[in-house]
């Protein structure tokens, strides 16, 4: 299949023999039904429709697109929190998608997942020592009475209080919540770790903390990471690679300079336009392409290239062939008929500070 | 420069609590120009969103204790009787929130309640009112406005939403437009959208636009003017300019370095330490203080005032100009 050859193309920088996760055509459709008794299939949402992608072991390949476009389905499905409805998922090298049971449980302790609410993913009646014990407890990698060490020890590493072991959720800060989030993906030394939005919903000064957290760690424990986010500017900060992701499929993959400094799908273009840019120097220079519409619903998605309804490059080609993904560099794959030639945002114009007026 | 249309002078608004007062807003003063666009930008809980309640009349005062005063047009809107306050409410000041999903009326009709905020402000017909909202709903550039206007919430999308919340507030030409978070809930793409139509809308009309967020990027593309807040109060305001390129305030620097940019390289992010103070126990002196790293004695004995550093940039620190000239060309743009 040329598509997969395709996106092997894009290969990452850190790119170390065997992938450590790989979909192949991963396809997830949630149906949709009429009837009480006898309940009948009218259509499917296609959350996920037709994916490839690797991560490589100690890379960061981020994933971005807008709510709805599957990105955290895909990440589940990964994961096989569901069951995917076409494709095959790979990690390490071995085939996960049919795996059950016992099997299940010890891949699970290799993947782990940061949340992005740190209210709501920490039950509230119990201690964090409890939170972030209970991988050990459940997966049993550490006897009993080693427990509380080991907890502190990881609290330690995310920067908590190790005296804090009694404390509940409530007493802590987004923050700490948030790293209380990380001790407990980190409990079982997984080799991959999905951040779905790990700071969205922390306020500026803290997420500076969080990310610099993330990246000291992966360093530290060679961890990958799959980093989910709608924030383009933090995405290619924490990423080796990042993929672009419209209506169930990804459109263009390439490493994050290449994805700025020449994008190729017009959509990712379109995103990196709206990003708003704290600089008013390099804000004024971007190029101002604003998206019409919403995105198209995912039950009924457009015929040919699915971004042709909202696209400022379409030509008649595009509602009619979808467009395969197809190498426009060394490390930059893309999916589009006509692909962009020209900058969006400016790398170079960082200003001289300016004297006095 | 002209008369302000707003202004705020000396505003607190303090809530009482069990654990004592909490100080969400302690001496605030600011204004703004007719026809500008002022940026409001803090984190969580720094009080942004509690004075411009406070502006709109929205705070109960029987569970908070407002101080100062908030001249508007030559009226001081903190004490004008209820009845005069709802004639500018709406009509002279309007207001979007930041969740549009929660704020427009599930059971009615999009154009009914567009419709309604006419009615209630001015006397013409039901049906002169249903018009005036579909020609509305048709300048936030909702597509076919006399379907959409017969349509419920449920059937629009967030962006929508926000478009037809923007549509109520512009119905009645208000002179001040407050925007609080209005594009958090959004997609960047529906972001860019709503923030071109604000820019464009604000042009037409001449409104002013307080534009309150925590998105230094989105300040930076749409606001003339910026005042970044701090536990309840101003610690700079300036231009955009004066804001991203001579900074004059460590609390400022902090927020600089720790942000990601496109087109920027950062290798490795500065958060600011810590995290904000508990507003019912502000810091002694200067409440950045405890996460500041160019703290000094004088910081915990004396709270610095916010100073004019040249025309309209003001910021409030103790430390000597020509040190924070030194930080800020050494330290904050080079590594920015």
């Amino acid at each position: 299949m040329s598509t997969v050859e395709a996106s092997a193309a894009a290969s990452s920088p850190k790119r170390k023999g065997q992938p450590l996760l790989k979909l192949e055509g991963l396809v997830k459709h949630f149906p949709i039904t009429r009837g009480i008794i006898f309940q009948k299939q009218v259509g499917a949402v296609h959350a996920v429709d037709g994916v490839d992608l690797e991560v490589y072991p100690g890379e960061t390949l981020g994933l971005v697109g807008e709510t709805g476009c599957g990105k955290s389905t895909l990440a589940r499905v990964a994961m096989r929190l569901y069951e995917p409805t076409g494709g095959r998922v790979l990690f390490d090298g071995q085939d996960i998608t049919g795996v059950k049971g016992d099997e299940l449980r010890a891949i699970r302790r290799d993947m782990q997942m940061i949340f992005q609410d740190p209210y709501a993913s920490l039950n509230p009646r119990k201690t964090i020592g409890t939170i972030i014990g209970a991988p050990l407890r459940l997966h049993r990698t550490v006897p009993k009475d080693k427990i509380k060490p080991e907890v502190q020890e990881l609290m330690q590493l995310v920067g908590l209080n190790p005296e804090h072991y009694n404390r509940y959720p409530h007493e802590f800060s987004g923050g700490q919540r948030q790293r209380i989030g990380v001790a407990r993906a980190l409990a079982l030394k997984p080799k991959l770790i999905v951040c779905d939005e790990p700071v969205s919903a922390l306020d500026v000064s803290i997420q500076a903390q969080i990310l610099n957290l993330l990246s000291d760690l992966q360093a530290e424990l060679n961890l990958t990471y799959l980093f989910i986010a709608h924030d383009l500017s933090v995405v290619k900060h924490v990423s080796d690679r990042v993929s672009v992701m419209y209506l169930g499929k990804i459109v263009e993959t390439a490493d994050g300079d290449g994805l700025y400094k020449e994008p190729k799908h017009p959509y990712t273009g379109a995103l990196l336009s709206a990003v708003p840019i704290a600089d008013p120097r390099l804000a004024k220079a971007k190029k101002q392409i604003i998206l019409e519409g919403d995105v198209p619903s995912p039950i009924d998605p457009p015929s040919g290239c699915r971004f042709h309804p909202r696209c400022y490059n379409a030509q008649e080609l595009c509602s009619v062939e979808e467009p395969e993904l197809r190498e426009m560099g060394p490390t930059h794959v893309a999916s589009c008929h006509f692909p962009l030639e020209t900058r969006i945002i400016e790398t170079s114009v960082n200003p001289e500070p300016r004297s006095s007026s | 420069m002209a008369e302000p249309l707003l202004e705020v002078r000396n505003l607190s608004v303090h809530f009482p609590t069990e654990d004592g007062i909490v100080k969400a807003v302690d001496g605030l003063s600011f204004s703004i120009q007719p026809g500008e666009t002022l940026g409001v930008v803090g984190e969580s809980g720094s009080g942004k969103s509690v004075s411009f309640l406070t502006v709109m009349g929205l705070i109960n005062r029987k569970s908070a204790l407002v101080e100062g005063e908030v001249i508007f047009q030559g009226q001081d809107l903190l004490k004008l009787p209820g009845e005069e306050l709802q004639a500018i409410r709406g009509a002279k000041i309007a207001m979007i929130f930041q969740d549009p999903m929660t704020s427009l009326h599930p059971f009615y009709r999009v154009g009914d309640q567009v419709a309604e905020a006419i009615l209630a402000h001015e006397d013409i017909s039901k049906k002169e009112a249903a018009k005036r909202s579909v020609e509305m709903l048709g300048r936030v550039n909702i597509p076919r406005p006399d379907e959409r206007a017969r349509q419920y919430p449920h059937e629009f999308s967030g962006g929508m939403r926000q478009r037809a919340m923007i549509a109520m507030a512009l119905s009645l030409n208000p002179d001040l437009l407050i925007a609080d978070e209005p594009t958090t809930a959004l997609d960047v793409t529906v972001q860019a959208q709503i923030l071109t139509l604000i820019d464009r809308l604000q042009s037409e009309f001449n409104t002013a636009v307080a534009l309150i967020t925590h998105d230094l990027g989105v300040v930076a593309e749409h606001c003339d003017h910026i005042q970044v807040m701090y536990a309840g109060r101003i610690v700079e305001e300036g231009t955009g300019d004066d804001i991203y390129y001579n900074p004059m305030m460590p609390y400022t620097w902090g927020l600089m370095r720790s942000i990601p940019r496109l087109g920027a390289e950062t290798d490795r992010l500065t958060p600011i330490m810590g995290s904000p103070p508990s507003l019912i126990h502000l810091p002694d002196g200067c409440s950045f203080s405890p996460r500041c790293p160019y703290v000094f004695d004088r910081c915990h004995q004396e709270d610095p005032a916010l100073i004019a550093v040249d025309g309209r940039h003001a910021a409030a620190c103790h430390l000597p100009l020509e040190e924070r000239d030194r930080i800020v060309a050494e330290e904050v743009l080079s590594t920015s």
